[in-house]
């Protein structure tokens, strides 16, 4: 009964985060006609050979596998855009760059099931790979600036499976420097001045000043 | 494939709020998941699922009997499935919490969130629960500390009882923006909530912001 351990310490098991990451929408060049399906998630269709249609991943996925349709890559997933995101990753230390909040999963799904649809395949696969690894290391070295004084913690443009792994580690270490280093105790003199809230514009920063 | 179900029901609850049913009943599932206390249980849009959803399977059901198409039958059993998925998710991670928590929940105005069988079962579970320690470990225990809520007779409270912890944090995102948001007592944690960004912060702070749908867990 007490002290039962939380059974997903990242709450989301990735399988699940995956499931959530197929209802983003993508767009298909149909190989068939019908007409349109009203679904519980929402209504899709009618399709025409070749003439582009929005439908949920995991429908795009479902008629890619039975050969009814080809996947369009998002505009995201070109070489040119991730190598510019990839920059802006490198030369921003402090910020993430902005990408769709299921960029992992999405690729990963369109690598598996729709490789034949993607240009450059090994180039963006590579890229993402590597946008992947400077944000991670991101968010470690910003985790090494958490402290007692660390009440909350923004972080602009963080995806979904990143979160998701970042999870257990954030909360542990915010939960213990909460509990052993109570801000009311300890004398802060850098609050003084610094009380305003935080305006949007100042160029988005990854972790709240501590106050 | 014809649809016999009226849209009427669903349209004037989520159309007007832009969004459809699995979206909502997605975010009520990621919250719940995600908060350390059980919610608001969503009575009236659980309902419209389960209607949605035994639609749905009788539709199907024809279908396959009459042999239309393959693929389309195909196609709107996964959607059916995702959507079984969801609902009992749902109803899944609550059940969970009640488990961890029933005595704490049946103790508190949290009782008030649950439905009337998850009533119903917190109070059975409860029952079966007092009625093992009792039997197995509380009855040979000496005078004095055999309650099943305090620890012993010198306890003021009930000491016993396990809480959700509401001080941990969480990721959040704010559907819009909430401005200047004050986290603590004291006034000394002031925070900007600007819409679509993600922020960790204490749950305990933004409970309020959670229970009126201004922000959601992540």
């Amino acid at each position: 009964m007490a002290g039962q351990s939380d059974p997903h310490p990242s709450v989301f098991s990735p399988p699940e985060v995956e499931f959530l990451a197929e209802d983003e929408t993508v767009e298909i060049i149909p190989k068939f006609s019908l007409g349109s399906l009203h679904m519980i998630c929402g209504d899709f269709g009618p399709f025409r050979p070749n003439i582009a249609s929005e439908v949920p991943l995991w429908l795009a996925v479902a008629l890619k596998e039975r050969g009814k349709c080809d996947i369009r890559a998002p505009d995201w997933m070109s070489v040119d855009k991730l190598m510019q995101i990839l920059e802006a990753e490198r030369e921003s230390p402090r910020e993430f760059q902005p990408l769709p909040f299921h960029y992992i999963e999405i690729s990963k799904l369109l690598f598996k099931h729709a490789h034949d649809n993607i240009q450059d395949i090994y180039m963006v696969r590579s890229l993402i790979e590597d946008i992947r690894d400077v944000r991670f290391h991101k968010v470690e070295t910003g985790l090494q600036t958490i402290s007692g004084r660390t009440h909350a913690v923004k972080l602009k443009n963080l995806s979904a499976m990143e979160v998701n792994i970042v999870r257990p580690f954030m909360i542990r270490t915010l939960q213990a420097f909460y509990k052993h280093d109570s801000p009311h105790i300890i004398q802060q003199p850098e609050k003084s001045g610094s009380r305003r809230p935080q305006a949007p514009d100042r160029g988005p920063r990854r972790d709240l000043r501590p106050r | 494939m014809s649809e016999p179900w009226s849209e009427e029901a669903e349209e004037d609850a989520s159309s007007l709020a832009g969004t459809t049913d699995v979206e909502l009943i997605k975010r009520a599932w990621r919250n719940e998941k995600a908060a350390p206390e059980i919610l608001q249980f969503e009575g009236a849009l659980v309902l419209r699922v389960r209607e949605q959803i035994q639609l749905l399977e009788e539709t199907v059901e024809e279908s396959t009997e009459n042999g239309s198409n393959d693929l389309v039958v195909s196609l709107y059993q996964m959607d059916l499935d995702r959507t079984l998925y969801l609902l009992r998710s749902y109803l899944r991670i609550r059940l969970q919490k009640i488990e961890k928590y029933m005595i704490h929940i049946s103790k508190t105005n949290l009782w008030n969130r649950l439905s009337e069988q998850e009533k119903k079962f917190t109070k059975r579970c409860t029952a079966i629960l007092e009625k093992l320690l009792e039997q197995s470990v509380l009855a040979r225990l000496p005078y004095g500390y055999e309650s099943f809520l305090k620890q012993s007779i010198s306890s003021e409270e009930d000491d016993m009882v396990p809480e959700p912890q509401l001080d941990t944090f969480v990721f959040c995102k704010a559907k819009d923006a909430v401005g200047a948001f004050q986290l603590d007592d004291s006034g000394d944690e002031i925070v900007d909530l600007v819409a679509d960004d993600l922020y960790v912060i204490r749950y305990k702070s933004i409970k309020g912001l959670v229970e009126a749908g201004q922000i959601d867990l992540v």
